[in-house]
């Protein structure tokens, strides 16, 4: 933990969602500091990839989307008049469900795709690229065929490839969204182990469904839930090791122990 | 020696499975659609007998003249030389023109309806662009004629003005009017392509995995940098056929471009604004009604041409659609 460097906080103040007339999420309160995994869990359709969403801007591509609250990255509200949603998305980044390299473009391309999308300057292009594969633990396996096209890779690297692609905006925050969800357990181990390594020098927010996973990778747990008719919450937040040992609410004690989800 | 037969090891024969009619209404059923489908073949080559009986002499006489040459003397009692070149490439020159003006359009379109336009108005905008596919070329044609070509003529007065020196601009005599070229004759072929263009982008952008999408904008992509880099990259395939299906309702246009072009077999190469160009398909049209038997089997020989060019662009086309569609 020598390398550690100081990354930025994320908070989520009162944080109310819209799906059209829907509210799907009402009044949450997270705070994500540096350096910190928070693992959202809870069963589906509790608004937590939707949170997720919230915390890059990328809810609002869908029509009729609406959003309460703020979310401030290191004090600023991204949702601010002076935010540009460009920024917040590089600031914050995103690694998906599904592994999702860009079929037409080559390794390498994907890895500087980020930077040609958003209308960046690509400077050292090739010592970027090394970095970033290396950060996401993936360098070894592709170094020799960086021109090769993405889709050649297994679908374990294409997810890491994906991160790395992330990495490559130099990012403060990285959002996953159910990353290993598609992957088998040997790619599932090689990404957890790359999340432990990334967080000394970022922060990071990730989507599981799998109990053991939250268990492994994060320092923190925020347990979702909604209802019929009522919208997601935040039932509880707090250390890992106390949400999955020592839940204060009877409901949080149900999940993790798999009664219900 | 029975028990001998019976430890002999059993080969199990292999048959051919193939799914049949499933019932006796099935049978006729079957034959019905095999019958229509066969039709259809059999009408290709019919027609195509037709043209090669009527166009053999023809082609044999005038040789590759026929393709590449560019005269055409029909009278009665000369000597006739049917050379059909300038039509031929002029047909290519304005489903060019036609293609570069309708592609971005169709594009753009496409963009719009599936990405941008909420659901009921996307709905109401695709019925109103197929529309359009639905016009007879006739009305295309005389609204080209009377609505379009001063709004036309004035874009190719400033084209010509400020990009004359270029030899696409190019005019020889600029004092006079830029009427009947085959700028306006590409202008109203793309009115026409465009709705053909745009319903298979249409189709190609609305199968794109939206997770490449999200992911490109997640990256701090714009509107524009992800079509550009992302969604035309990855439908382009599609989009070429699109393109390709459009090529071959424009070589073969007949009537719009009639009214809008001066037919002339001095031939023009490249300047899209001079007032005189070709078109095959309109020339059989303008010459037919007076043409002498001899002339008639020429046309006819044009006509081969123009059906086999056709024949080859849709093959093509629906090759590159279909490969296109089979890789999701």
């Amino acid at each position: 933990m020598s390398n550690l460097v100081t990354a930025s906080t994320l908070s989520a103040e009162n944080i109310s969602v819209w799906f059209g007339e829907r509210q799907v999420l009402e009044d949450v309160n997270l705070v994500f500091p540096g350096n910190k995994v928070t693992a959202l869990i809870g069963p589906s359709g509790c608004g937590k990839s939707t949170f997720l969403r919230t915390l890059n801007r990328m809810h609002e591509l869908i029509p009729g989307a609406g959003l309460a609250g703020s979310v401030l990255l290191d004090g600023n509200d991204i949702y601010g008049p002076d935010a540009d949603v460009v920024d917040v998305r590089i600031n914050v980044g995103m690694v998906f469900q599904k592994p999702n390299p860009f079929p037409t473009m080559s390794i390498r391309e994907n890895i500087l795709s980020g930077l040609k999308l958003s209308g960046r300057k690509i400077q050292n292009a090739d010592e970027l690229v090394e970095t970033s594969l290396r950060r996401a633990s993936i360098w070894n396996e592709v170094k020799d065929r960086l021109n090769d096209q993405a889709l050649a890779l297994s679908g374990g690297q294409q997810q890491r490839l994906c991160i790395a692609r992330s990495l490559a905006m130099n990012p403060k925050v990285l959002l996953m969204d159910e990353p290993c969800s598609a992957l088998d357990p040997g790619s599932t181990r090689r990404i957890e182990e790359t999340i432990g390594e990334l967080s000394e020098s970022m922060t990071i927010v990730i989507v599981t469904h799998n109990m053991q996973q939250a268990q492994r990778v994060s320092d923190q747990t925020a347990f979702f839930l909604a209802d019929e008719n009522i919208p997601g919450g935040v039932v509880e937040f707090g250390r890992t090791e106390d949400v999955f040992n020592n839940p204060v609410d009877t409901r949080t004690n149900d999940y993790v122990n798999g009664h219900f989800g | 020696m029975a028990e001998t037969e019976t430890t002999q090891p059993k080969v199990a024969v292999r048959r051919k499975l193939q799914a049949g009619p499933l019932s006796r209404g099935d049978k006729w059923f079957f034959r019905g659609i095999s019958a229509a489908a066969n039709f259809a073949f059999v009408l290709v080559g019919l027609i195509l007998t037709f043209l090669l009986i009527q166009a053999w002499p023809v082609l044999q006489a005038q040789g590759f003249g026929f393709i590449f040459g560019s005269t055409w003397k029909a009278e009665d009692g000369a000597k006739v030389v049917m050379q059909l070149g300038p039509m031929l490439w002029g047909s290519i020159l304005i489903a060019i023109t036609g293609i570069v003006l309708a592609t971005p359009m169709a594009i753009s379109f496409a963009y719009l309806i599936v990405f941008l336009l909420p659901k009921r108005i996307a709905k109401i905008a695709t019925t109103l662009i197929d529309l359009l596919a639905a016009l007879p070329s006739v009305v295309i044609g005389l609204w080209g004629l009377y609505v379009f070509t001063p709004v036309a003529l004035h874009w190719a007065a400033i084209l010509n003005r400020s990009l004359g020196w270029f030899p696409l601009f190019h005019v020889k005599d600029p004092s006079r009017p830029l009427t009947d070229s085959p700028f306006l004759a590409g202008w109203i072929v793309a009115v026409m392509i465009v709705p053909i263009i745009t319903s298979v982008t249409r189709e190609i952008f609305s199968q794109l995995d939206q997770g490449l999408i999200n992911g490109a904008l997640a990256l701090g992509g714009s509107r524009f940098s992800v079509l550009r880099r992302v969604i035309i990259p990855n439908s382009a395939p599609g989009i070429l056929g699109g393109i390709l299906l459009g090529l071959g309702r424009a070589i073969g246009e007949t009537v719009a471009i009639l009214y809008v072009l001066q037919l002339s077999f001095n031939i023009n190469w490249y300047s899209i604004l001079e007032p005189r160009g070709g078109a095959v398909a309109s020339w059989i049209l303008a010459r037919f009604g007076e043409a002498s038997p001899a002339e008639f089997k020429g046309l006819m020989a044009a006509g081969l041409v123009l059906f086999v060019i056709t024949l080859i662009v849709n093959s093509l086309a629906n090759l590159i659609v279909n490969r296109s569609k089979a890789n999701r």
